[in-house]
């Protein structure tokens, strides 16, 4: 009978289909993603792809048109501002789209949307969206859009934008979606205004959202306040301000004063036994920056240079997209966020700026007492207050959406209670009071800054810029010089916010926000040149108190060389960018050396001991001294901090200089002795077991051939998913934390520019990545061989004049239609 | 001759309807063909396993070569093809030579049964 073999030819050929078509047995529905008409084969773009072409959008008010150069760099003359906007966004979708909404959704706390609850071993609804819910990321992006909406020019910015992000959106069919959106297996949603305030905000969280308040109170809670003070000094030894030493500060308009309970109920110094929460996700704490400027009397062209480096992880595609905006308002060249309209660190015909992170705690936590399980109301101020609520509904990928009920109260949201604990287990409730989430119009700099001709315009500019906090660099051609420490700031009593706070009344509020006029700068000064590097903006003569931890030796190293620096150039700029030079390890290595007795050491423990002392300090791509240094160092951290700190019941662990310093001060130091074993250990004794630890560590690398430093760091660059076939592996460049080139395993100088203010600006510029974020393309990755060699692009300021030039490929119209 | 033209037709008519339906219409296509050029069961499942076979092997060799192997190489290391552009074309191939094999078979049964 013919049935029978008909039926199952007829049901194999279904579940054929099905198998193919779905996740449901196969990982990936391979019909979809290979079929060379639909799935991935449409994304790999020939390699003579020609992007010319004419587009017409009712949006549009007249005729503009953009030229994109050999790196697809766009230069887009557009005749308004407005359609500039709505090009910029068009352009950034078309070469960025997934990374846009990819990035939005994380901020939202949107993820499990497309990658289900759990992804591999990330625990998405607990670890991503759910924090980044009770961390109010979308209520700080809603209060920010509330100002950015009333404001005239922003409104119009973002509106033009999206109008431009929908257009390219609408224009796509499924066979021409984003490789990503096919693996995932989701499309792109309609772009609106909140999702480039949700990145404005998520920007916020990754440069000011990081602090150690629970750590610290961990620590606090552990420690003598001696031993506290002696592992969290205020101010380190070796800090070189950015504002230098001996500047006088103005008189403070906010006095402010710790409140009467304070010794009795916050500096509770082994004094308190409780646990405390640990955030799921913490921004990177290296996310910071170089930046600097040096005035035309330093130059050899009598000009101005303003150099920036910003350090942020590394990833593809890059959070940077490189573009030049010419409109008949301004003319500005450089980085910008896909996701968000306007130039963000560059330069125009008049000045150019850039910024480094201020790293400030602007995110403090406070204990809620709520009357009874339903949170329903607590107490503040002697009274039970009313509770508001919010209700975040998550959706999950496949499964039913799980709901998360957020209490905010006065403070702000409550991250931790007993339905979140974030590791701890007394199920206490924690508010969190983070700055972000006061309405502020960040956008409004980005567009000022893009067209200020001169300091008073940059000054006005940058006065918009709330959280987060930046030290804001600013070089102009008639020759001035300016760097602001900006952002709104809490005045804060000393050491307040460096612990979780009591909540239940008001007396450990922030007391105020120091005045814009009274923030950290330097104009024009005498030394001929402003710079920052993430350390403290100011010494202790600063009328407020400064919390938390900051890099110091960036900051030491580029002081030194550009006091000493005469008739600069920018390939003199470029040199120091990607300085290797570590001078931590400069002022720690003899700690080491001068307390070790160099003949009780073994073979193995000398080979490695001469390869320390031989180091010339740099850390560059082949030096296996600095690879034994680290090693050594982290490991004598451990041997004389490890014990002490174990009382402490969170993953607390001091900054890098604080050991170092305090050995130098005092190498009988009391941290040295062991106190889990009766004898009492010496520095020599902590060295010499350092050593020994670390020999097992080293040979195993030296053995896997990767004690080169380059190959031991292992820099990368990864796709957001970390999919590896879509990343960029063992790139080789030296570098690291402490050095001017920052470069870590998976994070550093993300954009590197040089921008010298001659009449007509010489700028140079690289970043790791390419300007197309299709991994199918060859633009995907085009520049990383280049950044990880240090070299440089020149950045072409076009003019329309030169539309012939050899350099521009292509050619796209944009007209009203 | 039958079998050739068979095959052609398969392939041109599953061109034609990737152009603007989903990836499964080659079965639709390949059934289809198949009713209108009757063959025995093993030439039927032939036709449509040859024609798919060629049509998306050809394209993605096609496409591949024209994008530098650019996309390939990063592909074959995401999905299981251990980073060979040889083996995610051959996979390409079988996946729409199998799917539109069983399509033309069961078409050959179907008019056998009738």
């Amino acid at each position: 009978m013919r049935i029978i073999p008909l039926s199952i030819s007829v049901v194999v050929s279904f579940f054929l289909i099905i198998l193919l078509n779905t996740n449901w047995i196969l990982k990936a529905p391979l019909g979809q993603l290979l079929s060379p008409q639909h799935g991935v084969w449409q994304n790999a773009e020939p390699a003579n792809i020609n992007y010319s072409e004419e587009l017409s959008f009712p949006n549009l008010k007249g005729h503009s048109e953009v030229y994109f150069d050999d790196r697809l760099v766009p230069h887009v003359f557009a005749d308004s501002d407005e359609d500039a906007f709505f090009i910029q966004g068009y352009i950034h979708a078309k070469f960025r789209l997934w990374q846009m909404e990819f990035e939005t959704l994380a901020a939202e706390g949107r993820l499990s949307e497309v990658m289900g609850d759990k992804n591999g071993t990330l625990d998405v609804l607990n670890k991503v969206d759910r924090y980044f819910r009770r961390l109010g990321m979308r209520y700080a992006a809603e209060k920010e859009l509330t100002l950015l909406e009333a404001d005239p020019g922003t409104k119009m910015m973002c509106d033009a934008y999206t109008a431009g992000v929908n257009a390219y959106i609408h224009s796509l069919n499924k066979s021409q979606l984003p490789l990503e959106f096919k693996l995932l297996g989701y499309e792109p949603e309609e772009w609106t205004n909140i999702k480039t305030a949700l990145f404005i905000k998520y920007m916020a969280y990754d440069l000011s959202g990081a602090e150690s308040d629970f750590e610290f109170t961990a620590a606090r809670n552990a420690l003598s306040q001696v031993d506290f003070e002696l592992l969290n000094p205020i101010r380190p030894d070796s800090l070189d301000p950015i504002i230098s030493k001996g500047t006088l500060f103005d008189k403070p308009g906010i006095q402010v004063k710790a409140p009467a309970s304070a010794d009795s109920l916050y500096f509770l110094y082994k004094k308190d036994t409780s646990s405390v929460p640990a955030e799921p996700q913490k921004p990177n704490k290296e996310n910071g920056s170089n930046n600097w400027a040096v005035s035309g009397k330093k130059t050899r062209s009598g000009y101005p240079i303003l150099c920036n480096d910003p350090h942020l992880g590394l990833n593809l595609p890059s959070l940077w997209y490189e573009i030049q905006l010419q409109t008949p308002n301004f003319n500005a060249y450089g980085v910008s966020f896909p996701s968000a309209p306007g130039v963000i660190i560059g330069f125009n015909d008049s000045c150019a700026f850039g910024v480094t992170n201020a790293g400030r705690d602007v995110r403090d936590y406070y204990q809620i007492t709520f009357k009874d399980a339903s949170h329903s109301s607590y107490m503040f101020n002697g009274a039970w207050k009313p509770t508001e609520f919010r209700y975040e509904h998550i959706k999950i990928k496949d499964k039913p959406e799980f709901i998360d009920t957020v209490a905010y109260t006065v403070f702000g949201p409550v991250l931790f209670d007993e339905n979140y604990k974030g590791r701890a287990n007394d199920g206490k409730c924690y508010a969190v009071r983070w700055k972000a989430h006061d309405p502020s119009n960040e956008m409004k700099m980005f567009q000022l800054l893009d067209k200020a001709k001169n300091y008073n315009d940059y000054l006005e500019a940058i006065k918009n810029l709330h959280t987060p906090g930046q030290n804001c660099v600013f070089a102009a051609k008639n020759g001035d010089i300016a760097l602001w420490c900006q952002g709104e700031f809490p005045a804060k009593w000393k050491r307040q916010g460096d612990f979780v706070m009591p909540g239940t009344d008001s007396s450990y509020m922030w007391q105020g926000m120091i005045p814009q006029s009274e923030n950290p700068h330097m104009i024009n000064p005498d030394r001929g040149f402003v710079s920052s590097a993430n350390q403290l903006p100011v010494d202790t003569s600063y009328p407020y108190y400064i919390g938390g931890s900051f890099p110091n030796y960036r900051g030491w190293t580029i002081n030194k060389k550009l006091n000493k620096m005469a008739d600069i150039t920018p390939e003199d700029m470029m040199d120091m960018q990607t300085n290797n030079y570590n001078s931590f390890a400069e002022m720690a290595r003899p700690v080491l050396i001068n307390n070790i007795d160099g003949q009780v050491l073994s073979d193995d423990e000398k080979k490695y001991w001469d390869m320390l002392t031989t180091w010339n300090l740099n850390g560059d791509t082949a030096e296996k001294g600095i690879t034994v240094f680290n090693v050594v160092w982290d490991s004598l951290k451990e041997v004389i901090l490890g014990d002490e700190l174990e009382q402490v019941k969170a993953d607390y662990f001091p900054y890098e200089s604080t050991l170092a310093e305090a050995l130098i001060r005092n190498p009988a130091l009391k941290f040295v002795d062991d106190i889990n074993t009766p004898e009492k250990e010496t520095l020599k004794d902590d060295i010499l077991t350092a050593l020994k630890q670390a020999v097992p560590v080293l040979k195993k690398a030296e053995a896997e051939g990767k004690l080169e430093w380059w190959k031991f760091k292992d820099t990368h660059v990864s796709h957001l998913t970390k999919l590896t076939g879509l990343s960029r592996l063992h790139l080789p460049i030296g570098g690291g934390t402490h050095m001017v080139n920052a470069s870590k395993s998976d994070h550093g100088p993300s954009w590197r520019m040089v921008v010298s203010l001659t009449p007509k600006t010489e700028a140079y510029g690289v970043y790791p990545g390419g300007q197309n974020g299709n991994p199918g393309s060859k633009y995907y990755d085009t520049f990383i061989d280049y950044w990880a060699a240090g070299k440089y692009y020149p950045l072409w300021v076009m003019k329309k004049e030169e539309m012939a030039d050899k350099r521009v490929k292509f050619k796209m119209v944009f007209s009203k239609g | 001759m039958k079998f050739i033209i068979s095959i052609l037709l398969t392939a041109l008519l599953s061109f034609v309807a990737c152009l603007y339906l989903p990836w499964w219409t080659i079965a639709i296509a390949a059934f289809v063909v198949a009713i209108f050029i009757p063959q025995p069961p093993l030439k039927s499942f032939l036709t449509g396993f040859a024609a798919l076979f060629l049509l998306w092997g050809g394209l993605a060799i096609w496409i591949d070569s024209r994008n530098e192997h650019v996309l390939s190489h990063r592909i074959a290391a995401v999905l299981p093809f251990g980073g060979s552009t040889f083996i995610m074309i051959l996979v390409t191939a079988l996946v729409g030579a199998l799917v539109a094999g069983f399509a033309s078979l069961s078409a050959s049964y179907f008019r056998k049964a009738n």
